[in-house]
This record gives structure tokens, C-alpha cells and sequence, in this order.
């Protein structure tokens, strides 16, 4: 089964027309998602402001992460629940938004940034945990992460515009190739 | 009685130009939200502090002192992008009660940030009941929770 076809059964489900037709609960996860935003992005940025040297510059970068991670990965648990509920109320469209795709595009190399900061970063921060100026590879792992972040709110909150929808045509070939819509052919 | 007030604000050269672009309203709400997580998390901080949680190990006064300059560089650009968004449909906020409400708990919450918060933070721990430092952690994690949601939901009326 295609990625769209698999879209198109979860549009059919009856938790998804539900969630979707919904008057309070739709709009309930969606400003759920922005509140734990607050807390997931804003904690994320205090740690990677203070890998650049901007925040809490007296404060141990390992005390600044050790004590903030629980939160930040609660917030994120938040996010990831109420996003995909999101995404389950409106699997189609959203799967053919490059907006969404473009997220999360940003979201994998967010991954892939915490991960090199933890295994290759982190794990020598001993060495410059008092330090207000970080290592060259920490401040790059903080300014990455800020502007990643940053990507994927503008790119979240973009998804609600139907600009580049597909079933708004004509398109652009790139849009139809990057949104993945199935055009139909010109009428002879 | 307000809505001669409203009425005008739809006149203004400002929130036409808004209107007249089909970006601009995007962009600019783009901008409120990541000035959204800047606040979130320099007030937030703080408030965790409060509570009792977070970086417990720290000074209350030193960490709302390091993130007093972002709470406020992240207001000010919340009020410069909130301007605008709301001059682009005044009399849709009008009727929703969703801006009221925010209306309502965004002056309460600052003024609460700007007069109880700043001396409770500032305070020496002797001074401080631990007490009245949770109530006054939560009181502004809820105030501020209110507003962020009253202010998504405008866009659902």
C-alpha cells in the first residue's frame, strides 16, 4: 500500500472523521500542541542560547541540560501526541502539503543534531562545562538546534494555508513533484 | 461602545497592508510564535524555579535575572506582531470572545510579571516563603498558559 493510499484509509477512519468534524476537541489538541511548544522549544533554546554564551552564563552547561531535559522531553512527548493527532485528523491533505513534508524534513535533521551533540558533544563536556564560550562544535549544535526549531514552527504553522494544495490547480511541476500530487492529465 | 473604536481600527493604513498581502499575515503570525517559545522559555524558567523545579540548584534571583532580557526582548516582539495581526481584522476579534478573554489576562499577566514576580524573584531567600513562591510560580505558568490559548483560539471563531 502507497504512503497516500494509507492516508486515504486513515482519512476514512471514524477516530479521524470524528477528531476532524470535532468542534472542541480539534481546536483542544491543536492549542494543546502551541502550549507545550512553549515549554518544549522554549527550554530547547535556553539550552542552546546558553551553549552559545547568551544565557546563564555562570551556570554549568550540565546543570543547565541535566535539569531542564525532563521537561524538555515532556514537552516533546506532548508535541509528538498532539501532532500526530493532528495529522490523523487530516492525513491527506496534510501528506501532500509540502509544508508538512518540509517539517518534517526539518524535524529529521533536529534529530540528527541532537544526536551528534549527545554522542559526539556532550559526552566530553567536562572539559568546558564552566566555560561561557562553548567549543566550536557546541555553539554550531546550538545554533543549529535554534534555527531547526525555529524552521519547524514556521513550517507547522504554514500547513493551514492552502496555497500550494493539490487540488488547487495549476500548480507549479515543482510543487506537484514536491507536494506529490497526483495531477491528472490535460483533457485532449 | 467599543466597536466605533474597532470600526476605526480597520481603517488604519497598517493592518490594510496586512490585508493586501496574502503572506503577510503568515509571516508575521510566524514571527509571534517563535517570540511564543522565546517567552515560554525565559518565563518559564523562572516559574519552574519557583516551583521548585527545573535548575533547583540555582538562585531564584540569578535566574530571573539572566532571563529577564529575553522575557522581555520576546514581549516586546510578541506586542510589535500582535498589533498588526489584530489591526488586519479588528472587527472579527471584536466578536470573538476568545480576544477577549485574552484582552483580559494579557494585562493582568503582565502587570502580575511586572510587579508581584519581579519582588518575589528578587527577593533574598529569607524573605520567601516557599510558599509563596509556588503560588506565584503557578499563578503565572496558568496566566500565561491562558493567554497563549485564548490567542490560538482566535483563529478558530
Amino acid at each position: 500500500m502507497s504512503l497516500l493510499a494509507y492516508c486515504e484509509w486513515l482519512a476514512a477512519t471514524q477516530g479521524s472523521i470524528a477528531l476532524h468534524e470535532s468542534m472542541y476537541m480539534y481546536p483542544i489538541v491543536e492549542s494543546s500542541h502551541v502550549l507545550a511548544l512553549m515549554l518544549f522549544v522554549g527550554f530547547a533554546a535556553i539550552l542552546d542560547l546558553r551553549l552559545l554564551g547568551l544565557i546563564l552564563k555562570r551556570v554549568p552547561v550540565s546543570q543547565v541540560a541535566d535539569r531542564l531535559l525532563p521537561w524538555t522531553i515532556a514537552g516533546f512527548v506532548v508535541m509528538v501526541i498532539t501532532g500526530v493527532l493532528l495529522f490523523y485528523a487530516i492525513p491527506v491533505r496534510s501528506y501532500q502539503s509540502i509544508f508538512f513534508r518540509a517539517k518534517v524534513i526539518f524535524l529529521v535533521l533536529a534529530g540528527l543534531n541532537v544526536w551528534f551533540f549527545h554522542t559526539r558533544v556532550f559526552t566530553r563536556i567536562a572539559e568546558w562545562d564552566h566555560d561561557v564560550i562553548t567549543p566550536k562544535a557546541a555553539r554550531r549544535a546550538g545554533l543549529a538546534s535554534l534555527i531547526l526549531w525555529g524552521a519547524i514552527i514556521v513550517a507547522g504553522r504554514m500547513i493551514a494555508y492552502n496555497w500550494f494544495d493539490c487540488d488547487i490547480q495549476p500548480q507549479s511541476a515543482f510543487v506537484n513533484w514536491a507536494a506529490g500530487c497526483v495531477v491528472p492529465p490535460p483533457l485532449p | 461602545m467599543l466597536l466605533p473604536f474597532f470600526e476605526w481600527c480597520e481603517t488604519l493604513w497598517l493592518g490594510q497592508f496586512v490585508v493586501g498581502s496574502p503572506w503577510l499575515f503568515p509571516v508575521i503570525e510566524s514571527v509571534h510564535l517563535l517570540a511564543l517559545a522565546l517567552i515560554g522559555g525565559a518565563i518559564f524558567l523562572v516559574d519552574f524555579r519557583l516551583l521548585g523545579l527545573g535548575l533547583k540548584d540555582r538562585e531564584v534571583s540569578e535566574l530571573a535575572r539572566d532571563a529577564r532580557p529575553w522575557m522581555i526582548a520576546g514581549l516586546i516582539a510578541m506586542i510589535l506582531t500582535g498589533i498588526p495581526l489584530f489591526l488586519s481584522e479588528p472587527i472579527k476579534c471584536y466578536y470573538s470572545t476568545a480576544f477577549w478573554i485574552k484582552m483580559t489576562t494579557l494585562p493582568i499577566a503582565l502587570v502580575f510579571a511586572f510587579t508581584v514576580r519581579t519582588r518575589v524573584t528578587r527577593a533574598e531567600p529569607v524573605g520567601n516563603t516557599a510558599r509563596r513562591q509556588k503560588l506565584v510560580g503557578a499563578l503565572s505558568i496558568a496566566l500565561w498558559f491562558t493567554v497563549a490559548a485564548a490567542g490560538r483560539w482566535i483563529g478558530f471563531s
